[in-house]
């Protein structure tokens, strides 16, 4: 098997790559770590004329945290995200998303900012990034914009980067301290498989145990991760009770539309969010209670 | 547009230079040019681990990079392991005495696996090694004995690596006396 012909381009600084999409627009692809891509182009789904290789380029395999901030550079291996210190202490959520997603050797090469790129409905950095009210930094000869996360995705592959944008950063507001806990869950098939139905939850408790702040990503489902709004308002004033995390589950499932797939009917997936959804919840709060905000 | 591109790299110590057309995927370069078969291609779209080998130590499905992107690395593929004489390696004579293997398809992958697994850990469990090799599909064993072949050539190494210290040991006190 082999990908139809293009042209290679490996450049060394962002302005080339800036240069080389500007220039040749919808014909050319971003190579990052090419686990989505190159399966791609073997298959001959993808036949890009111009594939812009962004792995030689300095400086941007780095995890940084400034301002509370954590900030994820365009080259981060998903395997060094998901064992980075910095990640885990500050959005652990991240880490555990990370841990879920294929294997080992496609993490060692895959990178987080592609896993968003590419926007695979199913994928787990996608769902935890929107539950993290995270956001992406793009960047092109025009200039460079910020997108929330929730912005980010428009469906299946879809993302609101122009032909034109790379992505270069991905940012993730870390978690507040106190009692704060978080959680990913998710169905897959097998194991290292995309899942069915993925489920990222944040909850912060008051010294009541009363909840203060709720969010809930639901990823796989519909067809792009979506925060469950309905769902994360009625569990507000709360308290922590197995009753309220069924009624949170049941609420998410009717506000996502789910999109039937060869994996599961729209039934089997409403009812996999309401239930992962119930599970997640509980055990964000376990963690809450715990007062320590890791994972 | 398809431009031949220079690229140097070692493979299994040995350095080549080569042109490679940007599409030959590194899969392709090791079976078809350098005609190191040991690598098999299995689904060629990153989901069998058939193909798996080492770049600059880190484990790396052949089929999902390009060759050209290799220019400048250090590639380790199978036929690292044994010597050309046909001894084999501990790993290889852990998965013979284990029957790690029947129809030998996915086994280049896992020996590569094992390999990475003992470097970063010289005494997995099962457990460890049934997480090393989640990745790559086995069609005939029921990963059993696979599992058992990677503990027992960590076991295999491990004590070669003491015995080895001990005899040095020995040769010094002699030495001494
Ligand atoms: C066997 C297997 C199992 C997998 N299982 C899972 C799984 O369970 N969960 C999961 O989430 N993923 C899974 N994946 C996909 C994997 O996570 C990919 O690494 C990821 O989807 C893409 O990241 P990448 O760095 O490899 O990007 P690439 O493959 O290089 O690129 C993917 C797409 O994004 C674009 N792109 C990449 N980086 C940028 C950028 N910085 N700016 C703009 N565009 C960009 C590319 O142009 C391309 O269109 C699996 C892959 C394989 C092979
Ligand atoms: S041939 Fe590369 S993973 Fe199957
Ligand atoms: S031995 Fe036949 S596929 Fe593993």
């Amino acid at each position: 098997m082999k990908p139809a012909v293009f042209s290679y381009q490996s450049p060394r600084t962002l302005d080339e790559v800036f240069g080389e999409l500007a220039e040749h627009g919808s014909d050319a692809r971003v190579l990052a770590g090419g686990q989505s891509l190159i399966r791609l182009m073997n298959a001959r789904t993808e036949t890009p004329g111009v594939l812009v290789d962004i792995n030689r380029i300095p400086g941007l395999d780095e995890v940084t945290v400034e301002d509370g901030v954590v900030r994820i550079g365009a080259l981060v291996r998903q395997r060094t995200s998901e064992v980075s210190p910095v990640i885990r202490e500050h959005t652990p959520v991240f880490s555990e998303a990370g841990a879920e997603v294929a294997h080992v050797s496609v993490r060692e090469r895959g990178t987080v900012v592609g896993s968003i790129a590419f926007a695979d409905p199913c994928a787990e950095l996608p769902t935890a990034l929107v539950a993290l009210d995270g956001e992406i930094v793009a960047r092109s000869t025009r200039g460079e914009r910020v997108i929330p996360a929730e912005q980010m995705f428009l469906g299946p592959y879809r993302t609101a980067l122009a032909e034109d944008e790379m992505a270069v950063e991905a940012r993730l507001p870390a978690l507040p301290t106190g009692r704060t806990g978080s959680a990913f869950l998710e169905i897959t098939r097998r194991h290292g498989e995309l899942p069915v139905c993925g489920v990222a939850s944040i909850l912060r408790l008051d010294d009541d145990g009363q909840i203060t702040e709720a969010r809930i990503s639901v990823g796989a489902v519909g067809d792009r991760p979506q925060r469950a709004r309905a769902a994360e308002s009625a569990l507000l004033g709360r308290t922590t009770d197995p009753e309220v995390w069924r009624e949170a589950g049941e609420l998410a499932a009717r506000e996502i539309e789910p999109r039937p797939t060869v994996h599961g009917s729209s039934a089997y997936r409403r009812h996999l969010a309401s239930v992962v959804t119930r599970r997640s919840l509980s055990r964000a709060a376990a963690r809450a209670l715990e007062g320590a905000h890791h994972v | 547009m398809s431009d031949k591109q220079r690229i140097t790299v070692t493979v299994n110590d040995q350095e080549h230079d080569l042109l490679v057309e940007p599409r030959t995927l590194a899969l392709d370069l090791l079976r078809d040019e350098l005609r190191l078969t040991g690598t098999h291609a299995g689904c060629e779209q990153g989901v069998c681990g058939a193909c798996t080998i080492l770049v600059d130590g880190k484990i790396t499905r052949a089929c999902l990079m390009f060759a050209v992107q290799l220019d400048g690395c250090s590639v380790e593929t199978v036929e690292s392991l044994g010597s050309p004489d046909g001894t084999m390696h501990p790993i290889q004579r852990a998965f013979s005495e284990n029957h790690g293997l029947q129809c030998g398809f996915c086994t280049p992958g896992m020996l590569m696996v094992t390999q990475e697994l003992l470097r970063r850990e010289p005494r997995p469990d099962a457990e460890t090694a049934r997480a090393a090799i989640a990745g790559n599909h086995c069609r005939c064993t029921g990963y059993q004995h696979i599992v058992a072949s990677v503990c027992a050539a960590g076991r295999a190494m491990s004590e070669a690596e003491h015995q080895h210290v001990d005899r040095q040991d020995v040769e010094h006190q002699g030495a001494r006396a």
